[in-house]
């Protein structure tokens, strides 16, 4: 027996409100992130991961009173990135209640943030977020920042075993060919990164549909998988994939 | 009714505080002896390394408080590293000695083959024991992170998870004396039902 397989909602926040739209029932403050993050413990999200889009200069407070109050309501590992630059922020948004931190284009442009977040939180505290295309000229997947608009020099291969060695403790990967357009996982990524380092690994973009985690879970090593929109439209109930997982012999917290 | 949480400086707490809180206990994070001494019940949190942890304790003049506190039989609960510190010693970076407080060592979780280091996510439970502090997870999933596990006599171990071929200690016990290798303040509802029944140990000690 092992872990069992997470299923994790990400809810994009901006100015301290879950953006994207919702189709929870019973859920009284749509865009409310406690309503929300309440809904998803209940309904058996193992994990929860923020991400910060607030563009203005407010945005560090306003994300820390969301984390502060979902952490008084919610009791399951909270993942919180977006735009972390330095090691202060990271302490603000643990004293306030994140377990991880993901960080992304920061790390790229200063790795030393992971060897110093590592060094004063713990490698569990650590998640390396990657945005990767696939690149046919290179024939490799290549690192994209600034929310995935931005060309990087790094193979995302050789990007992951980087941050493994500087001391994340988690990856988690977004299939920019993917993302959005919910036909599947991108499983070459992760089988890819999965035979290169040997950290969980959360895979994210493109769940359209139950089979689709299915998929991934049964042909990749994947740790972990993460969708927002199926889960925030209900296209996707956590419950029916967590019973769906089950009955295709995927371990699942039930 | 009021818990102390031991506050030396190994981790963030805040989580621990706010699913106690939840439970409508009041709790104190507090690193004075006084304080502890006359709490009901004690939770002894922690993150980290177990040698630099049990610095902290001793820096502090914490060991044989927490040390007196367990003598008196009211409930304690170590989460996590804090529950390693309650056995007799830690292989992690040589030998550290611990709180003494059940018998046994800590030791690193060997590499296997398609189990990583650290243990990270939720693992299913077996009781071994029915305790008022298993009851809530016998058969359930809680949530893990270490890379260390406490090697004990079977009498001590109340619920256990298998990693690979390891049977990592869940949920130690020792009369008062209680450690959960997981950490209930993050394992959703059976975390909180276990918060749950540690309010009725305090209440009822």
């Amino acid at each position: 027996m092992t872990l069992a397989k997470r299923i994790i909602p990400a809810l994009d926040i901006k100015d301290g409100q879950v953006v994207k739209g919702i189709s929870f029932e019973n859920v009284q403050a749509v865009g409310d992130p406690v309503a929300l993050a309440k809904q998803y413990e209940a309904d058996g999200a193992d994990e929860l991961v923020f991400l910060d889009i607030t563009a203005t200069n407010e945005r560090r407070k306003t994300i820390m009173d969301v984390v502060q109050a979902v952490s008084q309501a919610v009791f399951i590992p909270l993942t919180v990135g977006g735009g972390i630059r330095t090691t202060d922020e990271m302490a603000q948004l643990i004293a306030a209640g994140a377990d991880k931190i993901f960080v992304n284009s920061a790390a790229v442009k200063n790795p030393d943030l992971v060897t110093e977040g590592a060094k004063i939180f713990g490698s569990q505290a650590i998640v390396g977020a990657i945005d990767a295309k696939w690149d046919p000229k290179a024939q490799f997947y290549r690192v994209y920042v600034s929310g995935g608009q931005v060309p990087t020099d790094w193979n995302a291969v050789a990007w992951a075993q980087e941050l493994q060695k500087r001391g994340a403790g988690e990856l988690l990967v977004t299939s920019i060919d993917a993302d959005g357009n919910q036909d599947g996982y991108d499983q070459r990524l992760y089988q890819e990164l999965a035979a290169a380092v040997d950290l969980p690994l959360i895979a994210s973009g493109g769940a359209g549909q139950v089979q689709d985690f299915v998929d991934l879970f049964e042909k990749t090593p994947v740790d972990a998988a993460l969708a927002a929109s199926v889960f925030h439209y209900g296209t996707v109930p956590i419950p029916k994939l967590k019973q769906a997982l089950s009955q295709a012999d995927v371990e699942v917290r039930q | 009714m009021k818990i102390a949480i031991v506050d030396y400086g190994a981790g963030n707490i805040q989580n621990v505080v706010k699913a106690i809180a939840s439970t409508g206990l009041d709790t104190v994070v507090t690193k004075d002896p006084t304080e502890i001494s006359q709490a009901d019940g004690l939770v002894v949190p922690g993150v980290g390394a177990f040698a630099r942890a049990m610095d902290k304790l001793a820096d502090a003049g914490l060991v044989k408080v927490i040390q007196d506190f367990a003598k008196t039989g009211k409930p304690i609960l170590g989460l996590c590293l804090g529950m390693q510190l309650l056995f007799d010693s830690s292989s992690e970076f040589g030998a550290t000695k611990g709180l003494g407080l059940i018998p046994g060592q800590v030791v690193a979780l060997p590499k296997q083959v398609d189990y990583k280091v650290p243990q990270m996510g939720w693992n299913q439970n077996q009781v071994s024991q029915d305790l008022p502090i298993t009851e809530a997870i016998s058969g359930q999933y809680t949530y893990f992170v270490h890379s260390y596990y406490a090697q004990t006599d079977p009498q001590y171990i109340a619920a256990w998870v298998d990693y690979g071929s390891v049977k990592v200690p869940s949920v130690v016990v020792k009369d008062n004396v209680m450690g959960a290798q997981f950490h209930p303040e993050k394992s959703g509802p059976v975390g909180l039902a276990m918060w749950q029944r540690f309010k009725e140990m305090v209440v009822g000690a």
